[in-house]
């Protein structure tokens, strides 16, 4: 019998055809499909490409130093000279606060790096071995999570010194229980579900089964954390120098910029706004990406 | 549940050990020496190595953290504040009263303003109303506490004269900092409050009560409200101990003289005994804080026995409890 060809047969093969094309479908793909559809998590996610770009290339968009002191501009109201006004020392705020957002940026990702290395992989250790050596890491972090996390910090800062390292290991220490705890969930939930066992079962050596099985099912979850806690760092970061504890003078971090406005809060409120705003700005475009991360990787999690 | 009490109480032991552990740590890697501290510029290296020995500090690490834990267990001494001379233990027993009031009243707004939001956007899941709830209570959470606390300040103090900026003199000094310290927590009250009201109202009980006929409110007021309360008042009780360690940054910022703010000025003045002994007083009154709070919590709800002992975290009893359902 010949082949039919009617409009609509020609059609439904055109769609066929298509059909053939290998379907790319790998959960990073599915994850990132369902992340795609979300409109507040594409913003926040906008929101950190412009951060990130604000902070590379910082030099090009300030039109001033961060450090440099123009004594015949103090204490000037925003303008077209100056679009953030200028501080107590003739400094410029808007370019204070692009290099900030430098500053800010890379110390939170040292801190969430840091803490992510010491407090998380104790947590994923304990999650994959259990038993003794589960209850042994848990039970420091307790302890460790005894102490309130922005005391922790700050008792460290205080016993090192102000400084960015010491600020990095401070947040690290403080929030190595958390982190853990969150690690190790993680972990958890994918060391019981049926295709580890089954991997154990046919005799995977364990080296592979972390790398291969676990890490991977495991890290969708770890990036949500991972991501959420950038946007800690930077508000523990930023509160730390606004009470003089944490970073130095004359770093432009959006913290310490807020603390060299303390004093003129009534007279010149805008020395204060706009790195307020950019802290505002910046967390919550961290927490939005998170949320948009938390649906996209685990929608169980919602 | 007498033998889970004793339990807990000895659990708590070597955690306490394990802060005092960090604590001495911390006090090893002071800089500066407390002889000189203590004894000022003007005195000579004689009378600094005399006090040295004094105090102990020629002796090796561990008979040191022994004599450390040994002053604390017997006599009470955290150790004597350089600015002052008096001990920390008196300095800071006043403040953690005041500390503790403003964090009472702080957790009972936020927790108030919370659970209607909660209870709100799970009544209204998927609809404008519920993702309004949602962003603004994450809005709160993006927002540094000391950032609204300087709006506040701004708004109430600075521009309409109604609140005082500064201090607690007057009963009206206490409205800000609660303020402030409660509306930080809303954003987790309204997440918890809204899962787990969702999560009772789709139980079996809830929908026997539909068909029984029992009116919609009914239903949120006696049977759902109640049994979604539990974590909630679980997280309420958690956050109680740790808000009144962590309230520094507002006590500082509000001129309030409780715990947090003998820290940070500690910490400015280079007052190392006072830092470190007023953390280990505050880390023990808060885990014994904890300890009571799960204890009342397991007699309320005798379900959560086994998740707060063998997880050991106090978040863990809802993410088992959702991995379940999913």
């Amino acid at each position: 019998m010949a082949k039919m060809h009617t409009p609509a047969m020609e059609k439904i093969e055109k769609r066929n055809a298509k059909r053939k094309k290998p379907v790319k479908s790998t959960p990073a793909y599915e994850s990132w499909k369902r992340f795609k559809r979300n409109p507040t998590a594409l913003l926040g996610l906008a929101v950190v490409c412009i951060l990130i770009l604000i902070a590379i290339f910082a030099p090009l968009i300030a039109p001033y130093g961060y450090q440099t002191q123009d004594y015949s501009a103090m204490m000037q109201a925003p303008s077209s000279a100056h679009f953030f006004g200028t501080d107590q020392f003739g400094r410029d705020i808007f370019s204070r606060v692009i290099y900030g957002a430098r500053y800010s940026l890379i110390i939170a990702l040292f801190c969430t790096i840091a803490a992510f290395f010491s407090g998380g992989l104790l947590g994923i250790i304990a999650g994959y071995c259990g038993g003794i050596v589960d209850t042994l890491i848990m039970r420091v972090m307790d302890i460790f999570q005894s102490i309130p996390m922005i005391m922790m910090a700050m008792c460290i800062v205080a016993v090192l010194g102000n400084g960015i390292p010491q600020l990095v290991a401070a947040i690290m220490f403080a929030s190595m229980p958390t982190m853990a705890r969150n690690n190790r969930a993680a972990i958890l939930r994918v060391r019981g579900s049926d295709y580890i066992e089954s991997s154990e079962a046919i005799g995977v050596n364990q080296v592979q089964m972390i790398i291969k099985h676990m890490i991977p099912n495991a890290v969708g979850v770890m990036i949500i954390y991972f991501v959420g806690f950038l946007a800690v760092s930077i508000m523990m970061m930023s509160s730390m120098s606004y009470i003089g504890v944490g970073l130095a003078a004359p770093t432009p971090e959006w913290g310490l910029i807020l603390n060299d406005g303390k004093a003129y809060l009534t007279s010149a409120p805008y020395m204060m706004l706009f790195p307020a705003m950019m802290i505002m700005i910046t967390c919550f475009a961290f927490n939005l990406m998170g949320d948009g991360l938390r649906d996209a990787f685990d929608p169980r999690l919602k | 549940m007498f033998k889970y009490i004793i339990k807990r109480i000895l659990y708590l032991i070597p955690i306490l050990f394990g802060v005092t552990i960090i604590i001495f740590a911390l006090k090893t890697f002071t800089p500066g020496d407390p002889a000189r501290q203590i004894l000022g510029n003007s005195a000579s290296e004689e009378q600094v190595q005399e006090k040295r020995e004094e105090l102990g500090l020629n002796d090796p690490v561990v008979t040191q953290y022994f004599h450390y834990i040994k002053d604390i267990v017997t006599k009470g001494d955290f150790g004597d504040s350089y600015r002052t001379g008096k001990p920390v233990l008196q300095e800071i027993l006043p403040r953690l009263a005041t500390s503790a009031k403003i964090t009472l009243g702080a957790v009972i707004m936020g927790a108030l303003i919370g659970v209607l939001l909660g209870i709100i956007s799970a009544l209204k899941k998927y609809t404008v109303v519920d993702s309004g709830v949602l962003v603004v209570s994450m809005f709160f959470q993006s927002v540094p506490e000391f950032v609204i606390a300087l709006v506040l300040i701004m708004v109430f103090a600075v521009n309409l004269h109604i609140l005082p900026a500064n201090g607690i003199d007057t009963w009206q000094g206490y409205i800000m900092p609660m303020l402030c310290i409660g509306l930080a927590s809303v954003a987790s009250y309204t997440r918890i409050t809204r899962s787990s009201m969702l999560e009772v109202l789709g139980e079996d009980y809830i929908r026997t009560a539909r068909a029984k006929g029992q009116s919609e409110k009914n239903i949120t007021q006696h049977h759902a409200l109640r049994n979604a309360m539990i974590p909630v008042a679980q997280s309420v009780g958690t956050s109680l101990g740790n808000s009144i360690g962590g309230g520094m940054v507002l006590e500082t910022v509000f001129g309030v003289p409780g715990v947090g703010k003998y820290i940070v000025d500690a910490i400015t003045q280079r007052n190392y005994p006072s830092v470190l002994g007023g953390a280990l007083i505050i880390a023990m009154v808060l885990t014994i804080i904890n300890l009571l709070v799960d204890i009342s919590f397991v007699m309320i709800d005798p379900r959560l026995k086994t998740t707060i002992i063998s997880g050991g975290a106090k978040k863990t009893p809802r993410k088992q409890k959702s991995l379940k359902a999913a």
